[in-house]
C-alpha cells in the first residue's frame, strides 16, 4: 500500500477502525437498557400497554446491536494484546484489575439479558420482568465504567512505580490507578453521553415515524418520554463536560491547550471556537469568547490557562483536535436546545411540538449525538499522542513489531462494512415487517 | 497452593467452561444448517434454537474471561502472544464477529435467510480450530526472538503434524460434544423424531473424536517429548477420561441414562483437558514463558483473585437462575413456554 511498511501507524489505523465502529454499538448498549427500563417503569405504573410495547420493541432492536457489540468488543478486547503487545504488558501489571472486573460485570449483563428477552410474559406479577432488566443496566453501565477507568489511566496514570535500575513495574496499588484524577470526569462523561444518544437516536427514529405520517399515539409517548430524558442527559453532559475541562487544566494541560488552540499563557485567556491555522499559528477567522477559557479551565475569569509554547514541544498533541473539540460541543449544546425546545412546546400547550421542523431536527439530533461521540473519541484518543500511557509509553513504542497489520486492516474493513450493512438491514425489516399498530392491534389494543 | 498455580488453575478452568459451552453452542450452529441442508430443518431446529437462544452470549464471556485473566495474571503473555497471533487471532476475531452477529441476525432479523444460517454454522465450527493454534503455539518451536523482538513462523506451523491433528481434534470435538448434548436435550423435551437424528450424530462422531484424540497424544511425542513424558507419567487421567468416553457412548447407545451421559462426556474432557493442562506446567509458553517467574505482582494477584471471589459470589446463583429457568425447566425445554415473536 505505502512505500514503507510501518506497523505503528498500521496498528493505529486498524485500533481506531476498530474502536470507532465498536463505540456505535457500546453506546446503544450502555443507553438503551436505560430507556427501555424507564419505558417498561413507565408502563407498569401507569398500566399503560404503549410503553410496554415500546420497551419490548426498543429491546428487539436492542438484541442485534447487542450482537454487533459484543462481538467488535471482542474484537477490540484481542487487538489490544495483538497490536499493542509491549503496552498490555504494561498494562497487565498494572490496571488489569478494571479490565477483569469488566468482564464480570459483562457475563452478569449477558445472563440477564438472555434472561429477560425470553421472559416477557412468563411471570404473573409484570414487575418481576422489570426487575430482570436491572442487573442488565447495571452490568452494561458497570462495563462502560470499567473499561473508561482503564481508558482514564492511559490519559493519568498513577499507582505504580518504575525500578530504575531493571525498569520493571514496582509498588503496584491497583485501587490507586483505577481511581486517578481522570476517572471521576471520564466516566461520567462517558455514562451521561451515552444515555443522551441512546435517548436521541431512539427519539429520532419516533420523530421519523411521525414525520412518515404515523399517527398512533405510541409514536407520540415515545417521543416525549425520550426528549424528557434527552433533556435531562444533556444537561447533565453541560456540567460534567465543564468539569472535564477543569480537570485538562490541571493533569493535561496540553491537551486543553492544543484542543482551544491557546498558544501563549496568559490570564483572562478567551475561548476559540472554530477558525483556521495559519502556518506561523495565527487564528484567522475564529470566533473568541473572552475570559471564557480561563473560566472553562479553572473556573474564574482571572485564572491563568498554561499555554502550547510553554509546554514540552514533542508532547503537544496534533492541533485539529480543536476541530473535534468544537464540534464535539457544538453538537452538545445543539441536542440540549432541540429537546429544551420541545419540552417548553409541551409546556406552553399551545405550540404543536409535532410540526415539521421540530420533528426533522429532533430525527437529525440522532445521528448527531452519535457523531459528537465520535469526535469526542477521536479528541481524546488523538489529544493523548504521543503517548499511550501519558508520560511513561509512547504509542510508537507499544505497538507490535509484526508484519501483516496492513493486511488485516483491508481485512477488518471489509468485515466491519459487512457487518454494519447486515446490521441496518437486518434491524430495518424487522420493524417494517411488524409495524407498531399491528403489534398493538394484536395484542388487542384500539389503533 | 501458591498464587501462581491457582491463578493458572482458575483460568484454566473458565477454559474448560469455555470449551464445552462453546462446543455445544457452535456444534449446534453448524446441526442447525447441516439440517436445513438435508431437509431435517423441521425437526431438529426447533429444539437447538429453544436452548441456543438465551444462552449465546454468555458463551463469549468464558472466552474474554480467560483472556483477560491471562493478561492479568500473567502479563507477558501479552507480549508473547500478542506479537506471535496476529494472524491466528485475527482469523478467531473475525469468525467469532461473523457467527455472533448473523447468529443474531438469523435468530431474531431474518429467520429464513439460508446465507446467514451457512455463515453462522460454518463459521461457529471453525472457531475452535482457530483459537487451538494458541495451545498449538504454546508448544514451543513455533517461535523465533530475533534481536529481542518476537518472530512467528508460519511455515513451520503450516507443516507442522502435531498442528493438523489439534485442529482436526479441534473441528470433530465439537460435533461430538455438541450432539451428545443435543441427544440430552432432544430427549428431555420428548422430541423422539429430533432425538433419533442427532442420536445419530452423536454416535457418528464418536470414533472419531477418541482416534483424533490418540493423533493428537502421539503426535507430541515428535513435537514436543518434554512434555509427553510428563503426560505418560498422568496418564492416569488419559484412561479415566477414555473410560469416561466408553460410558457415555454406552450410555448413548442403549438409549439410557442420557443425563449421566453427557455428564460423562464432560468428565471425558475434563480429565484429558486436565491431563494435558497438568502436565504442560509449569510452561505456558515452552520455554519463554513459565508460572513461576512470569506471574504478575504480589498485589495485583491479591486484587484479582479477590475480585474472582466477589465476581463468583455474584454469577453463580446469576448462572444457575439461568439454567433453571431454560435448560432445567421442563414446560420450557419441550416448547410449553415459547420465547415471544
Amino acid at each position: 500500500m505505502f512505500s514503507s511498511y510501518d506497523p505503528v501507524i498500521f496498528s493505529r489505523i486498524l485500533t481506531s477502525l476498530t474502536l470507532i465502529f465498536h463505540i456505535i454499538f457500546a453506546t446503544i448498549g450502555v443507553g438503551v437498557p436505560v430507556m427501555i427500563a424507564l419505558a417498561e417503569w413507565i408502563g407498569i405504573k401507569r398500566n399503560d400497554s404503549h410503553y410496554l410495547l415500546l420497551a419490548r420493541r426498543w429491546a428487539r432492536g436492542f438484541t442485534i446491536t447487542v450482537a454487533v457489540g459484543v462481538v467488535t468488543g471482542t474484537a477490540i478486547g484481542l487487538q489490544l494484546s495483538l497490536l499493542w503487545p509491549k503496552f498490555m504488558q504494561v498494562a497487565g501489571q498494572s490496571i488489569a484489575l478494571p479490565l477483569f472486573m469488566e468482564t464480570f460485570a459483562f457475563f452478569f449483563e449477558a445472563i440477564f439479558l438472555g434472561i429477560y428477552l425470553y421472559t416477557w410474559d412468563r411471570f404473573k406479577n409484570k414487575m418481576t420482568h422489570f426487575y430482570l432488566l436491572i442487573p442488565v443496566v447495571i452490568g452494561s453501565s458497570a462495563s462502560a465504567f470499567f473499561i473508561t477507568i482503564v481508558n482514564a489511566f492511559m490519559n493519568a496514570p498513577q499507582g505504580f512505580d518504575i525500578d530504575a535500575a531493571t525498569g520493571k513495574i514496582i509498588n503496584v496499588q491497583p485501587l490507586v490507578a483505577m481511581f486517578n484524577p481522570a476517572t471521576s470526569t471520564k466516566v461520567a462523561h462517558v455514562l451521561v453521553s451515552a444515555y443522551l444518544t441512546s435517548a436521541f437516536v431512539l427519539a429520532g427514529i419516533a420523530a421519523i415515524s411521525i414525520l412518515r405520517g404515523r399517527k398512533h399515539v405510541y409514536y407520540k409517548k415515545a417521543l416525549k418520554l425520550t426528549m424528557v430524558a434527552a433533556l435531562i442527559f444533556s444537561i447533565g453532559t453541560a456540567i460534567i463536560g465543564d468539569l472535564s475541562g477543569k480537570y485538562l487544566a490541571q493533569y493535561q494541560p496540553e491537551k486543553l491547550a492544543a484542543a482551544e488552540w491557546h498558544f501563549e499563557t496568559t490570564d483572562q485567556a478567551p475561548l476559540i471556537i472554530g477558525g483556521i491555522l495559519t502556518e506561523d499559528n495565527e487564528v484567522k477567522y475564529g470566533l473568541e469568547i473572552p475570559l471564557a477559557l480561563s473560566i472553562l479551565a479553572h473556573g474564574s475569569p482571572d485564572a491563568e490557562v498554561i499555554g502550547i509554547n510553554d509546554l514540552p514541544e514533542d508532547e503537544i498533541p496534533p492541533l485539529w483536535i480543536h476541530y473535534m473539540f468544537d464540534l464535539m460541543a457544538l453538537i452538545g449544546v445543539t441536542l440540549m436546545l432541540i429537546s429544551l425546545t420541545y419540552i417548553i412546546g409541551q409546556k406552553v400547550g399551545r405550540w404543536n411540538v409535532h410540526n415539521k421542523w421540530l420533528l426533522r431536527f429532533i430525527a437529525l439530533g440522532g445521528p448527531l449525538a452519535m457523531l459528537a461521540i465520535e469526535f469526542g473519541w477521536i479528541f481524546a484518543e488523538v489529544g493523548r499522542q504521543p503517548w499511550i500511557l501519558r508520560g511513561y509509553m509512547k504509542t510508537a513504542d507499544a505497538a507490535t513489531t509484526s508484519s501483516h497489520v496492513d493486511t488485516m486492516l483491508i481485512v477488518f474493513s471489509l468485515l466491519y462494512i459487512v457487518l454494519g450493512f447486515t446490521c441496518v438491514k437486518v434491524i430495518l425489516k424487522m420493524f417494517k415487517n411488524y409495524p407498531a399498530e399491528e403489534e398493538i392491534a394484536s395484542k388487542g389494543g384500539k389503533l | 497452593m501458591n498464587y501462581e498455580l491457582l491463578g493458572i488453575t482458575v483460568l484454566w478452568i473458565f477454559l474448560y467452561g469455555y470449551l464445552i459451552v462453546a462446543s455445544v453452542d457452535f456444534g449446534a450452529g453448524f446441526f442447525s444448517y447441516y439440517s436445513e441442508v438435508t431437509g431435517n430443518k423441521q425437526l431438529i431446529q426447533p429444539i437447538i434454537e429453544r436452548y441456543l437462544s438465551p444462552v449465546w452470549e454468555v458463551t463469549n464471556v468464558f472466552l474474554i474471561f480467560f483472556m483477560v485473566g491471562l493478561i492479568g495474571f500473567f502479563p507477558d503473555t501479552a507480549y508473547y502472544y500478542g506479537t506471535s497471533l496476529l494472524i491466528p487471532g485475527s482469523i478467531a476475531v473475525i469468525l467469532l464477529a461473523i457467527r455472533g452477529s448473523y447468529y443474531a441476525f438469523s435468530t431474531y432479523g431474518a429467520k429464513n435467510n439460508r446465507f446467514y444460517l451457512f455463515l453462522y454454522g460454518a463459521s461457529g465450527w471453525l472457531i475452535p480450530a482457530s483459537l487451538s493454534t494458541v495451545l498449538i503455539i504454546s508448544e514451543g518451536g513455533f517461535i523465533e526472538i530475533v534481536n529481542g523482538d518476537v518472530q512467528f513462523q508460519y511455515m513451520k506451523l503450516f507443516t507442522s503434524p502435531y498442528a493438523w491433528t489439534v485442529i482436526g481434534l479441534a473441528l470433530i470435538s465439537v460435533l461430538y460434544i455438541s450432539s451428545m448434548f443435543l441427544t440430552y436435550y432432544a430427549y428431555k423435551a420428548k422430541d423422539h423424531k429430533a432425538f433419533e437424528i442427532v442420536r445419530k450424530y452423536a454416535l457418528t462422531w464418536s470414533a472419531p473424536t477418541i482416534i483424533a484424540s490418540l493423533l493428537v497424544f502421539f503426535a507430541i511425542q515428535n513435537h514436543n517429548l518434554e512434555h509427553f513424558e510428563r503426560m505418560v507419567e498422568l496418564s492416569w487421567m488419559f484412561v479415566i477420561s477414555f473410560i469416561c468416553f466408553i460410558v457415555a457412548v454406552y450410555f448413548v447407545w442403549k438409549r439410557k441414562n442420557l443425563g449421566w451421559a453427557f455428564i460423562f462426556v464432560m468428565f471425558q474432557f475434563a480429565f484429558a483437558f486436565f491431563g494435558y493442562g497438568a502436565s504442560h506446567l509449569p510452561y505456558i509458553l515452552y520455554p519463554y514463558i513459565n508460572i513461576h517467574e512470569h506471574f504478575t505482582n504480589q498485589t495485583m494477584a491479591i486484587a484479582l483473585v479477590t475480585v474472582f471471589i466477589l465476581g463468583l459470589l455474584l454469577l453463580v446463583p446469576s448462572l444457575y437462575l439461568l439454567m433453571r429457568l431454560f435448560l432445567f425447566d421442563i414446560k420450557y425445554v419441550q416448547g410449553h413456554k415459547n420465547p415471544p415473536k
